[in-house]
């Protein structure tokens, strides 16, 4: 990485530990991320990758490490005031407004004091209202307008279009950033293959997206850079040919040969 | 033998009434008007038919001031998700309130009502706030906490009345006007109500009881929506606890009473949750019935219990949702 880059740095992170109990759940962990880019994180099940998301955004506190976002430290913010710098999230288990129909499910982000500093929630017309956006991000997302699918009450949308519905709460904030904790996951193969353009449609818009992900071959269509976590370390970063052919991170996955 | 299933199909009406067309015909704009104007005039034609029961104007005074304290319940329970045992408090702080603005501060009564409402409200949400990071049960056992410690407060440092309360309130200078203001009172936060819980800062309430985490993550505080919510819900039971201390002329620790954050639940849970006017129709059911059953002594909590009980297990679904599922479907059976 050449000396010229550091300035498209958009979130920086040093030295995250975090450890519940006497479990460590994150250990001394670092990375930056540059702006536009497509960033992987993978490792196995319980190697703290919700956990760093779950850090960063402010929902949990870290014992120690500082998050920088822009030059700014937001480590120890709350939830709310992070995301309204511009740092979106999904959730990996996904819970909708259950008693909002899907397009009222956008009204919350869209009403959020950052679309309305944006002037996000009007869209393109100066006198718009949130219903209309709502549904035009729905649309932009894959929920097909004509049909009645995002008027829909959020509960009975079937699984696909409830991961859509986390991406476009994320979308509707007009994020800077994007956590995507697990989209792939419990999606079918043809679900995912409509997915990916979406996620390459976000990146042209210029949204820097840093993905969780279990799917290894899903991801690698898609990222940039990756890391790999195991058990709250990370064991390799960089692109991906690199990161697969990693002998830690393939025990990681696969197991040690030594017994 | 075939088995048989009920199916429920929404009337062609009620789906004609949906869109814009719903003002194509008389028969469909009455369709949509005509329980909103039953409840309307139902409650506005109320005091001159008690003319001819004068002892029951009290009870149906009462009533209404009930149903305010179940509208500000249910608001809470079912779309903020804070259960809120507390209902007394907010109509003990109304009640000493105005007292306060009318005996020491000599203010009349169209002043002291109106200010207790706004400062009494204001006074709730701040001593409710500490709380507020509190979900479920937690919330609801320490609100239930907070009339039982103003009592106290109040017993310990024999201030405001002591024991005694405060005596030579105000009271209403018409009985029309003392009957009129709660009920227009009542109707207008009832609709205001309905309307604001489908406006988009009140989908953003409903958002947090949906999912508190997805509200944050959209750079809402959530701190925030709930003090909003717990100052609407307190501005309704503060004006119920004002209007009943000039009902009686007196502000005294009985408005602290638990009766203040019980009945409204019952109400609630025999109106149907979420659905508001049930709240209201629910304390038009209970208040009078409990007034009834005097006639039967300390036995009447023995009936009173029954017909709760029976109510929660035979129509756990709550009155009202009972009642629109009737006039907006039709059931049939058909073969599985």
């Amino acid at each position: 990485m050449g000396k010229g880059m550091n300035d498209n740095i958009i979130i920086s992170v040093k030295g995250i530990s975090k450890s519940f109990g006497g479990l460590k759940a994150l250990i001394d962990v670092s990375f930056e991320v540059r702006a536009g880019e497509i960033y992987g994180i993978i490792g196995p099940n319980g190697s703290g990758k919700t956990t760093l998301i779950n850090c960063i955004t402010g929902f949990i506190r870290p014992n120690a490490g500082h998050v920088s976002f822009r030059g700014h430290d937001i480590t120890n913010m709350p939830p709310h005031k992070i995301a309204h710098m511009g740092i979106a999230r999904t959730f990996q288990i996904m819970r909708p407004y259950y008693s909002l129909p899907a397009f009222k499910n956008l009204i919350v982000p869209l009403w959020s004091p950052r679309a309305r500093k944006t002037g996000g929630w009007r869209g393109g017309g100066k006198h718009g209202d949130r219903d209309t956006v709502a549904v035009d991000i729905l649309e932009e997302i894959g929920f097909e307008r004509d049909s009645r699918v995002p008027y829909k009450l959020a509960s009975t949308l079937p699984t696909g279009y409830q991961k859509r519905l986390e991406l476009a709460r994320c979308i509707a904030l007009r994020p800077e950033i994007i956590f995507c904790d697990e989209v792939f996951s419990g999606l079918s193969m043809s679900e995912i293959a409509s997915m990916l353009p979406l996620i390459e449609k976000l990146k042209m818009d210029g949204i820097t997206l840093i993905m969780v992900e279990h799917r290894l071959r899903e991801l690698f269509r898609v990222a940039d850079r990756v890391m790999a976590l195991n058990f709250g370390e990370k064991i390799a970063e960089g692109v991906y040919s690199e990161v697969i052919e990693d002998k830690r991170v393939k025990e990681a996955y696969l197991g040690s040969e030594e017994v | 033998m075939d088995m048989m299933r009920k199916e429920r199909i929404d009337r062609g009406i009620k789906v004609r009434t949906e869109g814009i067309y719903a003002i194509s015909s008389y028969r469909e704009i009455l369709y949509l008007m005509g329980p909103r104007l039953l409840l309307i005039v139902g409650v506005l034609v109320l005091p001159l038919f008690l003319e001819l029961a004068p002892y029951w104007k009290r009870v149906i005074n009462i009533m209404f001031v009930y149903s305010l304290l179940a509208l500000a319940f249910d608001f809470l329970a079912n779309y903020v998700g804070l259960v809120c045992l507390g209902g007394a408090f907010f109509v003990g702080v109304g009640g000493y309130f105005t007292a306060i603005f009318n005996v020491y501060l000599h203010l009349p009564i169209y002043l002291s009502i109106p200010l207790a409402t706004i400062l009494g409200a204001i006074f709730c949400t701040i001593t409710v706030l500490p709380c507020l990071p509190l979900r479920g049960v937690y919330f609801a056992i320490v609100t239930l906490m907070y009339p039982l410690l103003a009592t106290r407060v109040i017993e310990a440092l024999n201030i405001l009345g002591g024991t005694n309360g405060i005596t030579g309130v105000d009271s209403f200078p018409h009985e029309y006007a003392e009957q009129y203001i709660v009920i227009i009172v009542m109707l207008l936060f009832l609709f205001g109500m309905r309307r604001f819980v489908n406006q988009d800062i009140g989908l953003v309430i409903r958002g947090v009881k949906d999912n508190d985490q997805a509200v944050k993550a959209s750079g809402i505080s959530i701190t925030y929506m709930k003090t909003l919510a717990v100052f609407i819900a307190s501005f309704m039971c503060c004006f119920g606890g004002a209007y009943i201390a000039h009902l009686y002329m007196w502000a005294g620790l009985s408005l602290f009473a638990l009766d203040f954050s019980i009945i409204p639940i019952a109400s609630v849970v025999i109106g149907g949750g979420g659905t508001l006017v049930g709240a209201v129709i629910g304390s038009f059911i209970l208040v009078p019935l409990s007034e009834f059953l005097r006639f039967f002594g300390t036995f009447r909590i023995v009936i009173y219990c029954a017909a709760l009980t029976a109510f929660i297990v035979l129509k756990s679904e709550g009155l009202m949702v009972y009642l629109q599922r009737k006039y907006h479907q039709f059931e049939r059976w058909v073969k599985v």
